[in-house]
Formats: C-alpha cells, sequence, structure tokens
C-alpha cells in the first residue's frame, strides 16, 4: 500500500492546484467574452460566468496523465477519454440549446473507450450476498452508468455550490470504500475527483464566482461513473449518490418524460421578500429535493446547500457500511 | 421533514441491498443450456427481463415510498 502513497499525494495536490489556479483566469476570460448569466436566487441578479468545465477537465486530465505516469493502467486512459468526451457533450449543450435525448444518447456513446479497453469486471458485486454474472447484460449497463452519473449530477446543479461540493462529499466516501475493499489502484485514480471538486467549490460556494455549466456537471458525474465501472464499485457509488438519485426521481416521478429543466413550466422553488427560498405552491411544478427540503418553510441558499450536503454525508456513511458488508456473506 | 428525508434514503439504501439479494440468488443461477451458440443470449435475455421487470418493481415500490413519506409536502 505504501507504493501508492506518493502518486495519491501528488495527484492530489496537481488536480487541486491546477483548478485553484486555472479557475481565476478563466473566470477573467469568461467575464471578456460576457459568457455569463444572471443568478436567479440573488436580489440584485447578478451575472455569473459560466462554463467552468474547462478548468476541471484540465485538472482531470492533467494529474491523471500524471498518474499514468506512475502506472500505466488502461483504467486511466479511458476514464480520461470518457471524461473528456463528458465535458465535450456538456460543452456542446453549453453553447447551444440540445433536446432533452442529447445528452443521455452522446454520453451512452462517451462510455465506449471503457468498453473497448475492456477495463470493466462484469461480475456485479453485492453486499452480504456476493457476486452475480451478468456478463453480456452488464455490456448494456455500462451504456446507461455514464448517462445516468452524468445526468444526475447535472440535474442537482441548481444551486450555488451545490454540485461540487455534493460531489466532493460523495467521490472522497467513494475512494474510502475502495480503500476499505482494497482497491487501492482505483482508490489513487479517484483522487482527483475529489480534490477538483474540492478545488472548484472554492470559486462555485454562495456567492458563485463561476458556475461549472453542463460541461462541468457532466464531466463530474461521468467521471464518477467510470470509477464506479473500473473499480468494480457500482452499487456503493450509487448508495454514496442517493441524494442526487433521489433529485432525479422526485423530478422524473412527477414530470413523467426526459426534459430539459428549461423545457418546465412550473418553477420549483420561489423567493420571499427578503429572498429566502421557499417551496412553491404550483401543483404544476415539478417535485425536488430542494423543494422537499424547503416544505418545512423558507430556508436560505445556503442553508438548503448545507441540508443537501448533510443528506450526502449520510449517504456516505451508508455507502462505507456497505462497502465493510462487501466482505460479509449470508 | 429533513428526517423524513433520511428515512427515504435508508429505505432506498434497504431496497439496493433486498435487490441485491434477489438478483444473486434467483437471477445469478439462472443456466439455460442446449441451445448452442444461443446460449449466452438466451441467458441474459432471460436475465436482462427479469432484472427490468425488479427495477420496474423497485421503481413501483419506491414511488409508494415517496407518496407516503412526503404526502404532506407533495400536496402542499
Amino acid at each position: 500500500m505504501i507504493e501508492f502513497l506518493i502518486p495519491g499525494v501528488v495527484v492530489s495536490a496537481i488536480s487541486f492546484f491546477i483548478v485553484i489556479f486555472l479557475t481565476p483566469p478563466l473566470i477573467k476570460f469568461l467575464e471578456k467574452r460576457k459568457m455569463s448569466v444572471p443568478d436567479m436566487n440573488k436580489k440584485e441578479h447578478p451575472m455569473v460566468v459560466r462554463p467552468g468545465g474547462l478548468s476541471i477537465i484540465c485538472g482531470i486530465i492533467g494529474s491523471e496523465l500524471i498518474l499514468y505516469l506512475f502506472f500505466q493502467m488502461n483504467e486511466i486512459i479511458a476514464l480520461i477519454i470518457t471524461t473528456t468526451g463528458a465535458f465535450v457533450i456538456g460543452y456542446i449543450d453549453d453553447r447551444k440549446v440540445m433536446r432533452g435525448w442529447f445528452k443521455p444518447v452522446m454520453l451512452a456513446v462517451a462510455a465506449i473507450p471503457i468498453l473497448v479497453f475492456g477495463t470493466y469486471d462484469s461480475n456485479l458485486t453485492f453486499p452480504l450476498f456476493g457476486d452475480v454474472q451478468i456478463p453480456a447484460l452488464y455490456i448494456g449497463l455500462i451504456f446507461l452508468i455514464i448517462p445516468i452519473t452524468g445526468n444526475t449530477i447535472n440535474s442537482i446543479d441548481v444551486l450555488n455550490g451545490v454540485a461540487s461540493g455534493f460531489v466532493t462529499i460523495s467521490s472522497f466516501s467513494l475512494t474510502i470504500c475502495l480503500l476499505i475493499i482494497q482497491n487501492y489502484e482505483v482508490a489513487i485514480i479517484s483522487l482527483p475527483l475529489g480534490f477538483v471538486s474540492l478545488a472548484f467549490y472554492k470559486f462555485h460556494k454562495v456567492p458563485s464566482r463561476i458556475f461549472p455549466g453542463d460541461s462541468g456537471a457532466l464531466t463530474l458525474g461521468a467521471m464518477y461513473g467510470s470509477i464506479a465501472i473500473i473499480g468494480g464499485v457500482e452499487i456503493i457509488a450509487a448508495i454514496a449518490l442517493l441524494p442526487a438519485v433521489i433529485n432525479s426521481f422526485l423530478f422524473l416521478s412527477s414530470v413523467k418524460r426526459i426534459v430539459e429543466h428549461r423545457e418546465i413550466k412550473g418553477k420549483p422553488v420561489e423567493h420571499t421578500e427578503d429572498f429566502k427560498l421557499k417551496a412553491t405552491n404550483d401543483s404544476k411544478a415539478p417535485i425536488t429535493l430542494v423543494r422537499i427540503i424547503l416544505a418545512g418553510g423558507p430556508l436560505s441558499e445556503k442553508a438548503v446547500g448545507y441540508a443537501i450536503f448533510k443528506l450526502a454525508i449520510f449517504s456516505a456513511i451508508l455507502a462505507i457500511i456497505t462497502s465493510f458488508m462487501m466482505g460479509v456473506k449470508i | 421533514m429533513k428526517s423524513n428525508l433520511y428515512g427515504f434514503l435508508f429505505g432506498m439504501w434497504l431496497l439496493i441491498i433486498l435487490g441485491g439479494g434477489i438478483l444473486v440468488v434467483i437471477i445469478g443461477p439462472i443456466n439455460i443450456s442446449g441451445f448452442g451458440d444461443f446460449d449466452l443470449i438466451i441467458n441474459s435475455g432471460i436475465k436482462a427481463i427479469i432484472a427490468v421487470t425488479l427495477v420496474i418493481i423497485w421503481i413501483l415500490i419506491l414511488s409508494k415510498l415517496k407518496n407516503w413519506i412526503f404526502r404532506k409536502e407533495i400536496k402542499s
């Protein structure tokens, strides 16, 4: 395990500092190009630049390439290509409004490198019960996992700092789980995701200086899904992601179709006079995690974000318990 | 309210573990032979149908659980 210590520290530092140093000039560049949108949850509707996906993907590619110098693993190459593919898909959606089907379908295409490099294990491992062999079925699962994780993270990117903060918690818990099940190589590969998210959170937290955009959210989500596949921790990863899964589930079960957020007519959240967030009374508005959190009464944007982070920490604990249960069979 | 969300999360976690048990105990051992080269495809097809059915049942249970836990909030 000690041989993983130096690469682990190196890639963590590189991924973190690339984002820390690259994001401020990116903010200035985007400001000059007037690539900004109003922050609707603030009283003055200040303009916030987007997309911040470029600094996120640079942090990921830079650190993973350095890691490749330590370990020549196909897993790293597959992860870089799939994650970069997700970034490109998100960037296209950032620049041009695409139809609802575009992101899920294209993210499925982005998963192809995982298949081509054979960086997956077709045995699906469950806690307490062991493995189930689904060789042909698992290939279909690969094409589902990347679109699901990508869109799930994208759908939780609704308030300042939530997407980056949420991925920080989920990905670090996934790294801990990988260490518990002694998959050290993939644990090291997963480290940049947590550190990139943490670094981006510095600029994304309330009040945001930059939004990740679809390019940032899909990059984080696709990398999370790729780690789940190459690490063979699909179930654990799903558990760590449960609050975001609940958000997507509530949204889809109320809207009953795959649509872009901008296509939804009713807004799930309104503002009080002092610009706190409150749940809407509009019966046509979709049900979301934020709306459910606000059902107890109005809260500030920061408080809603912290409520989501607490749910993420609870899920992270469940994921860690699950990883210990992987070693137990009944 | 927030405790309801934690309860829903915990319920989802239990359903995932239970679903995993069903997959491993029931679907895993299914093995049909006698179709030559088509054995793998037929086995996978049957497993896929059962798995999709389980996922649909899982979603239906979650919907019931959601309506039960968040009844007041959803009405508001």
